[in-house]
Parts: C-alpha cells; structure tokens; sequence
C-alpha cells in the first residue's frame, strides 16, 4: 500500500496489466507522443501522461500513436478485440465521441447480442470527462449518460486512485467493451492503493460516507462534493449516507435502494445534463421502486439545461457545488 | 493578381497583428491571466492572411483550434477578440465561447473549433449555400496536417467534388499534429495527393510567402466562383509555439524553432519582398508596427477592465426561441 495519485494508479495499472497479457496492447493519439519527429518517440506518453513508460517497455506493436481518427480507434479497438486482443484505447476527450459513436453504438456493444452470443469483445476506452478547467463547450462535457443507455456497453467513472486501479483492472480483464471515464480535475488527488493488482466487481457501489437522514448519490467528482458536505451536515447532527456507485452500467441499485429505504430522503449530484441525465435516472429508479419509503420530495443537483460556457464565472455558476448539494440536502430535510 | 499599395498594407498590417496578438497572449498566459486552452497562431500568419486576401468579407471561413489568425484575417474586431479570451462580457461571444469557439457571422467567419476535422462538413455546406443563391460566395476550410486524417474531412471533400461545391480545403502543415510527426501520421506523406484522389486540383506552396499562398488562392477562388467546384491547397509553415500553451515540445528538435523564426518568418521575407520591389518603404512598415502594437495594448487593457459576463448568460442563447 502506498499513496499514489488517480493519473498515477492508472499508469501502475496499464502497466501491470500489459505485463500481465500479452494481448493487452494501448493506441490512441499521442499515448507514446513524437513519432515522427525529431524529439523521438515516447516524447510525452499522452497528453495527460496517463500511458507514459509503456511504450519503452512493451514496444510498438503493443503500444502505438494512431492519427487523428477517433472512429479507427474505437473501431479497430473493436475488431481487434474480436480477433483476440484487449485492446485499451484513449479517446483524449470523451465530446470526441461525436466522431466514434457508431463504433461503440452500433457496433461493439451490439455484438454478443446481435450475433447469437459468442462474441467477446474485451476492450476499453478510457477518455476524460468533467467541466471546471475553463475548456469550454466542446472539451468539458459529460456525456455518461448517453453512453450508459447503450446496452451492451458497461461505463465506469472512478472517483478516486484506488477505484481507478481496481475498476480499471476489472474492465481490461473483462469479456465486454467498457468506456472508462477519467475526470481531468482528479488526476491530481491522491489516496491509498495497493501495489499489487487488484480487481473491483463492476456493479457494486461504494457507500463513502454513513448516516441516518439522507441518502446521497453522487457520480465522479461530485462525490468529493457529497462527502464534504456530508461531514459538514454532520457537525450540525445531520447524518447521511453518501453512496458513490462507481460504475453506471451495471448500476448497484439495491445499495441505492436499500439506503434510501432507511433514510427516506434522497439527493442526487450529478455533472450531466438533466434532461435523460444520470439523477433523473436515479429518481425515476427510487421512485418507481421505493416510493412508499421517501418521506420527501427527491432533490436533484445537476447543471443546467445548457452547453458548457467558457467563462470562469458562468462556468462556476454551471457546476454543482457544496453549497448547491447542502441547500438540497437541507431542503430535503425541510429546511433543517 | 497584383496587389495594390492599400491590400499591401492591409496584408502586412494583419500578419503583424496575428503576430503581436500572440506573442503578447504568450506571456499574458504565462501570467496566468488566461483561462482554458490556447493555441497561438504565431509563426502561420502568411497562410491566414494571404488567403482570406483573396476573398471577400461575404465570402465564408471555417477556421480551427488555432483559430486567433483566421479570426483576425477575416476582419474580427481585436479588442472584441482579446475579450472573449479572457472571458469577459462584450468578447465576440459575450465570454461563453473562449480561444476555440471565437466566430463572427457578420464576417462570413464560422467559427473556430475544438473539433480536429468538424469544420469541413461546414464549409462545403456553407458552399452549397452560396451555389443555391447564386451569390458568388466561396467557403473555405482552413485545417492542420494533422485534420486530414480525419474520416469527416474524407468525406467532405469526396462530397463536394461530386456537388460541385465552391469550397477550398486549406491545410496548413506545419509538422505536427500535437506531438506527432507528419511524416508518421499521413500515410503516404502527401496530403495533396489524397486531395487529388478525390478529383480536385491540388497545389503545394510555401506557407511562410504571403504572395505564394495569395496566388494559389486566387486561383483556386476564381475556379470555384465560376462554378469549377472544389480545389485543395497545402501551405508548408511553421508554429513557433507549442502545440497549447504551457507545453513542453519535447518532440522538437534542438534550436528547432529559433532557426524557423531565422529562415522561415513570414514577416520577415514580406519585409524584404515588398522592399526589393520598392513597393512599402521601411519607414511606413515601422509605422504600422507602431499603430499594432498600441491596438494589441489597448485590447488587452480593455480586456483585463472589462466586466465578467452576467450571471443570466449562463442561461441565454440555447435556443433561438422557447
Ligand atoms: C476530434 C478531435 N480529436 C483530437 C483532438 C485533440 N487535438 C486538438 S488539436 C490536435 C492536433 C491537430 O493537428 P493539426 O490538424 O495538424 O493542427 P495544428 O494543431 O498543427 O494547427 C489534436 C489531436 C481534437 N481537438 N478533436
Ligand atoms: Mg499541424
């Protein structure tokens, strides 16, 4: 055990994994950097360093930059898994999927069912999500949720280095294509993590924090919102279980609903869009599933209907917030 | 196609105006006065001003991630711009758009974008646009070296070959795609062939030779206004800066980018040419230098005491009606 960072418990695991199978290899653009060029290879190892040293241990056939052309990569990622490689694939930005959706939508995901059965296809692509570095309406969006309604395709967004690893893990040694959210403003935060390989079951939420008022679900980020006014509230005797669910597809639905059965109050904090978002989807679960046990109205904190705007301020004023999620967590307990 | 002593001025004047707005964004960046991602122009200006020369202000641009020197070409007000990078109110796109997303509509400018390869589908339907009207308009798609590999860039240069469309591909190669070589990244390494495979002229020039990329497009404006259809045009040129700011360009080779500014500046050689020709004296050359650099200082003053945009921007411009 030691503590690492989320972009550094990535790293750890793209290289245990790759020592682990041969058949793991690692494309996309830039993630050895400067082919090419004078500089040389291995000049960067992605633009976020995620996939640095790879391509100086397990060489070109296994690690290797690709064009500017995000619907080969998700497609040859696809194909190739059929044909027997594991193939982990960065798309730099997940508002790139415009360009490479059909690969994932109509293809990869589709095959096992369309096919009769049969068909494996374990590859990965790991792309960023997450508004709050000023990169404005086509660099920040989370887009979760569109991929979450495809079946076929399991969709993880680890909030932290230690669910990075394990998830990460899980999801190159599975058998289906997964889409493995990275939020660029966590690749700094640090935690504890293993130095071993470890595996986390796609489909089991991780409930953070503990209590007896208010069940919060939160995705990505937003949890690190959660637990911090979850402690806050606690000061003022206000408990609540803060439920982080770690992968949207599978959903852990019984953790969700056997909290709320509990708490009777639910809040849920979540980056997409409302319209067909993930806290609309989490409400409509509670409140076809347990209705009976709410005590209040279900709150939800999520941007506006709106693209994501450039500007600091109205960025600021687009993102959910600890003062946006203690508002709703009080309201929900009206008005305590 | 010669150029009269006002165009020549006008040319020098927006290529020295790219230059000074970037240079001047660099440290401004390096201050951390900028938010978001920015990616400076400087080094590539013959390519934006020469070709948006030979058009004219209805005529239609889209532009890229490197999108401050088309901007400006194509006529952007430059206080306006400054703002919208600092994200202030009164920026060209009241703050909500950034570095990536400046456009000005009145210019016939539609947009920079944070899409590699999103802007040629625009261009050639902006073009089918201007062909239904009958206006005489052309669109042109300016793009890297890196764009072309790009299966939306495939497909809209096949598609307005086929209509007959009145666009001009632009690809201004200047050696990288963020880290990569171009030499790795375009297959056969000529980016002009693949625009030929698909039936239209194609032409290489010098990029960092304001007059070679204003012929080649006259040229190619001339054809496509007079319902010739599409042609692709490839300018060599350099960036002088990373691929964003705040990068650090290990893929360059050493001293690589002083010995560009040495030889290849486009300033530079436009200096020289309209001097051996005896077409702008020196002198006058200075004396827009002066005026430009007053124009950047003032935009970023007006940019720094600008107000942020209001709280309700947040929720204006989504529709066009509710
Ligand atoms: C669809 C898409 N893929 C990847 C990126 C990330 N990206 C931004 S610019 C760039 C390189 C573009 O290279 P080129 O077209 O040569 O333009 P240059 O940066 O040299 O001006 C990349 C990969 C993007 N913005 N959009
Ligand atoms: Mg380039």
């Amino acid at each position: 055990m030691s503590i690492k960072s989320y972009r550094d418990a990535i790293n750890e695991c793209l290289h245990q994994e790759m020592e682990r199978d041969v058949n793991v290899v690692v494309f996309g653009e830039d993630v050895v950097g400067g082919s090419g060029t004078e500089g040389g290879k291995e000049a960067i190892g992605g633009v976020f360093s995620l996939t640095a040293g790879l391509w100086g241990k397990y060489g070109d056939n296994r690690v290797f930059d690709t064009p500017i052309s995000e619907s080969a990569i998700v497609g040859a990622a696809a194909g190739a898994a059929l044909a027997g490689l594991r193939p982990v694939v960065e798309i730099m930005f997940s508002d790139f999927f415009g360009l490479c959706l059909d690969q994932m939508y109509n293809q990869a995901a589709k095959f096992n069912y369309m096919f009769g059965g049969g068909a494996k296809t374990p590859m990965v692509v790991r792309t960023t999500t997450g508004a709050g570095m000023s990169a404005a309406a086509q660099h920040s969006q989370s887009n979760y949720n569109w991929v979450t309604n495809i079946p076929g395709m399991k969709v993880l967004l680890p909030s932290n280095p230690y669910d990075a690893k394990g998830l990460l893990a899980a999801a190159i040694r599975g058998e289906d294509p997964v889409v493995f959210y990275e939020n660029k403003l966590l690749y700094g935060i640090k935690g504890e993590v293993p130095d071993d390989t470890y595996v986390i079951p796609l489909g089991k939420g991780n409930l953070t924090r503990q209590g007896k008022d208010a069940t919060i679900v939160a995705f990505s980020r937003m949890v690190h919102i959660a637990n911090a006014v979850a402690d806050r509230l606690a000061a003022d005797g206000i408990t609540c279980d803060v439920i982080d669910p770690r992968t949207t597809s599978p959903l852990d639905e019984e953790m969700i609903l056997e909290s709320v059965q509990e708490t009777g109050r639910l809040i849920v904090v979540d980056e997409c869009n409302p319209r067909c978002g993930l806290a609309r989807d989490i409400a409509g679960l509670v409140a076809s599933q347990a209705f009976e046990f709410l005590d209040a109205p279900i709150k939800l904190v999520t941007p506006p209907h709106t693209p994501i705007p450039f500007a600091p301020n109205l960025e600021h004023a687009y993102l959910p917030n600890e003062a946006k999620v203690e508002a709703a967590v009080r309201e929900a307990l009206g008005g305590r | 196609m010669q150029l009269n002593r006002d165009q020549l001025e006008r040319a020098y004047r927006q290529m020295k105006t790219i230059r000074e707005f970037e240079e001047r964004l660099h440290i401004e960046i390096g201050l951390g006065e900028i938010p978001g991602f920015t990616h400076l122009y400087a080094g590539q200006e013959a390519c934006a001003v020469g070709v948006c020369e030979a058009l004219t202000n209805e005529d239609y641009i889209v532009s890229t991630h490197r999108g401050h020197g088309h901007c400006i070409a194509k006529g952007c007000d430059v206080p306006g711009m400054m703002k919208e990078i600092y994200g202030k109110a009164g920026g060209l796109c009241d703050g909500k758009g950034g570095s990536m997303h400046i456009a000005d509509l009145n210019k016939g400018m539609l947009g920079a974008n944070g899409i590699v390869g999103g802007g040629p589908p625009l261009a050639v339907g902006a073009a089918i646009a201007a062909r239904n009207a009958g206006n005489g308009r052309v669109a042109v798609a300016f793009g890297g070296d890196g764009s072309c590999n790009q299966g939306t860039v495939f497909e809209a240069m096949n598609m307005a070959v086929v209509l007959k469309a009145p666009v001009i591909f632009v690809f201004e190669n200047n050696g990288y795609s963020e880290h990569t070589g171009v030499s790795y990244a375009v297959g056969s390494g000529d980016i002009s062939a693949r625009s030929a495979a698909f039936g239209m002229p194609a032409i290489k020039a010098d990029g960092s030779d304001f007059f070679s990329v204003y012929e080649a497009t006259c040229e190619a404006v001339e054809r496509a206004r007079n319902g010739g259809g599409p042609s692709s045009l490839e300018f060599a040129i350099c960036r002088y800066y990373g691929h964003a700011e705040g990068e650090p360009q290990r893929y360059r080779g050493k001293g690589e980018v002083a010995r560009l500014r040495e030889t290849m500046d486009c300033l530079t050689h436009f200096r020289r040419k309209v001097g051996e020709a005896q077409l702008l004296s020196p002198e006058r050359l200075d004396e827009i230098d002066v005026e430009v650099l007053e124009l950047i200082e003032s935009s970023v003053q007006g940019a720094r005491t600008a107000p942020l945009p209001p709280a309700e921007a947040l929720f204006t411009n989504v529709y066009n009606a509710y």
